[in-house]
């Protein structure tokens, strides 16, 4: 079998340094058997260019740090292998967050904002008691919110969306579905009126144009377009009880 | 760790919800009344007594013994209406600066995503129809009387209608298959295998809409060569013939 020589050319760039232009690298690198682009991208750092900035933490999937546009479209590199890549491989930060360093960007703060502008987390109605037993919660509606608790943060939505490329304020895919999952939560006193308020106008719900490039990226194959269209239907009932 | 919901201030209030959902449902309306418009007009390839009995059908020949053309002019109005209602709906999901133009053409460039280059294709086939639709319209509006087999071939031949009638042909089949299949995903959430058997749908009604609607272009343009030495005479009715 012949062993393929892979082209990978990595966007170089680093803001804080003066004289940085942004410029592709090649760099040639023979694969192996079973190689992801985390692996490929550690080898060209220990090999080739030590200064390359890269996030990675889990290299399995599970953190999202990884995340970078991967011949156009976004992925993670620790779940991409390059047997399924043509030998020209081009690598690109993921578009939309604040760029940190050559592939590594700050999803981190992006994903902080979000959090904060749709108040994504638990409202309880009283300070939890840590001495009290849990309330039981039905295991379907507990596998619910859990399914959608799968999503790993890792920005591969956001940088699909043509709506979030145009208009930055655009809430994306992870907000969605954050609200999505917070709505389902029986221990969040928010109702639908709460939620229609944060995400009830068109940098919310009604600016996605359903252009469903989260959905088909999404690397947890979470079922995005089934959250935003449930939660359009809810949010068009709840806009059209409200009063003007 | 209750966090306040925005001031009523900030309410979005009930415009975006009514404004996406008129969207959607002036869309599905015009969409489905263009595919039977197809119908309607296509029904010249029966021949030219089934093409008159249909347009006399409309203005309530068979149920007022006479033709009341105004009642087409009627319909026409509340068709242009929704048509310009939607075109301005639509409108706020147009790339509006140069800015965001360049982002989208490089998202879709790099995305290679199918439903991505679709929102592309019918932002430009919407975008023609602000300019080809009204054409037609107006001259309906206004000569409602004007459709029948030799009145409609004398238009699209003598008239010099057939280039707008082309164009204008692929501009509605395109917008409106797309357009009903990305409502379907929109509003009930299509995903996966339902979503990919919903699309082959949408492009089986395309290319039979836009097949009808070229052959039925043809057969006017047919018509109209064969009858352009009497231009401007109505047809009347084979039964309605006085015997030579």
């Amino acid at each position: 079998m012949t062993v393929r020589q892979l082209a990978i050319q990595v966007f170089r760039h680093d803001p804080r340094d003066p004289g940085s232009r942004p410029r592709v690298v090649t760099h040639g690198l023979e694969e192996t058997p079973g190689m992801t682009l985390f692996i490929a991208l550690t080898r060209i750092r220990e090999e080739q260019a030590p200064d390359l900035n890269f996030d990675f933490v889990c290299r399995a999937g599970v953190c999202g740090s990884c995340a970078m546009l991967i011949n156009g479209r976004p992925g993670l590199a620790c779940r991409t292998l390059t047997a399924n890549l043509p030998a020209t491989i081009t690598l690109f930060p993921l578009p939309g967050f604040e760029l940190i360093a050559d592939l590594s960007v700050n999803t981190g703060k992006w994903m902080r904002g979000m959090t904060e502008r749709l108040q994504a987390w638990l409202h309880l109605d009283a300070e939890p008691d840590p001495d009290a037993i849990e309330a039981a919660m039905d295991p379907d509606l507990a596998e619910s919110i859990y399914e959608l608790d799968r999503c790993i943060e890792c920005g591969c939505c956001v940088a699909a969306c043509g709506t979030a490329r145009m208009r930055p304020d655009f809430v994306g895919a992870v907000g969605f579905n954050k609200i999505a999952r917070f709505r389902l939560d029986p221990r969040d006193h928010r109702d639908d009126a709460d939620f229609y308020q944060l995400i009830g106008d068109d940098t919310g719900i009604f600016g996605c144009m359903s252009l469903l490039g989260c959905e088909d990226v999404c690397p947890k194959s979470l079922s995005l377009q089934t959250q935003l269209a449930h939660l359009r239907r809810v949010m068009a009932r709840r806009g059209l009880a409200t009063g003007d | 760790m209750n966090t306040s919901i925005p001031a009523p201030s900030d309410h979005p209030g009930p415009w975006p919800a009514r404004l996406d959902l008129l969207q959607s449902l002036t869309g599905l309306f015009l969409g489905l009344f263009m595919w039977l418009h197809m119908l309607f007009v296509a029904s010249i390839l029966l021949g030219p007594d089934a093409m008159w009995t249909v347009a006399r059908f409309f203005e309530g020949y068979f149920l007022f013994g006479r033709p009341l053309p105004w009642l087409v002019s009627l319909f026409v109005a509340v068709v242009f209406a929704l048509f310009v209602l939607h075109a301005w709906l639509a409108l706020r999901r147009f790339p509006g600066q140069w800015r965001q133009h360049v982002a989208y053409w490089r998202h879709m460039r790099g995305m290679r995503h199918g439903d991505t280059t679709l929102w592309f294709v019918q932002v430009v086939t919407g975008f023609a129809m602000f300019f080809l639709a009204p054409v037609h319209l107006y001259l309906m509006l206004m000569h409602p009387e004007l459709i029948g087999p030799y009145e409609s071939a004398d238009r699209v031949w003598s008239g010099g209608l057939w280039p707008l009638y082309l164009v204008l042909l692929f501009m509605v089949e395109l917008h409106a298959g797309i357009g009903l299949y990305r409502l379907a995903v929109k509003w009930l959430g299509w995903s996966g295998a339902g979503r990919a058997r919903l699309k082959r749908l949408e492009w089986a009604f395309t290319t039979f809409f836009l097949i009808l609607g070229l052959v039925t272009l043809a057969a006017y343009v047919k018509l109209g060569i064969e009858h352009a030495p009497h231009a401007g005479e109505p047809y009347t009715p084979t039964w309605q013939r006085s015997a030579p």
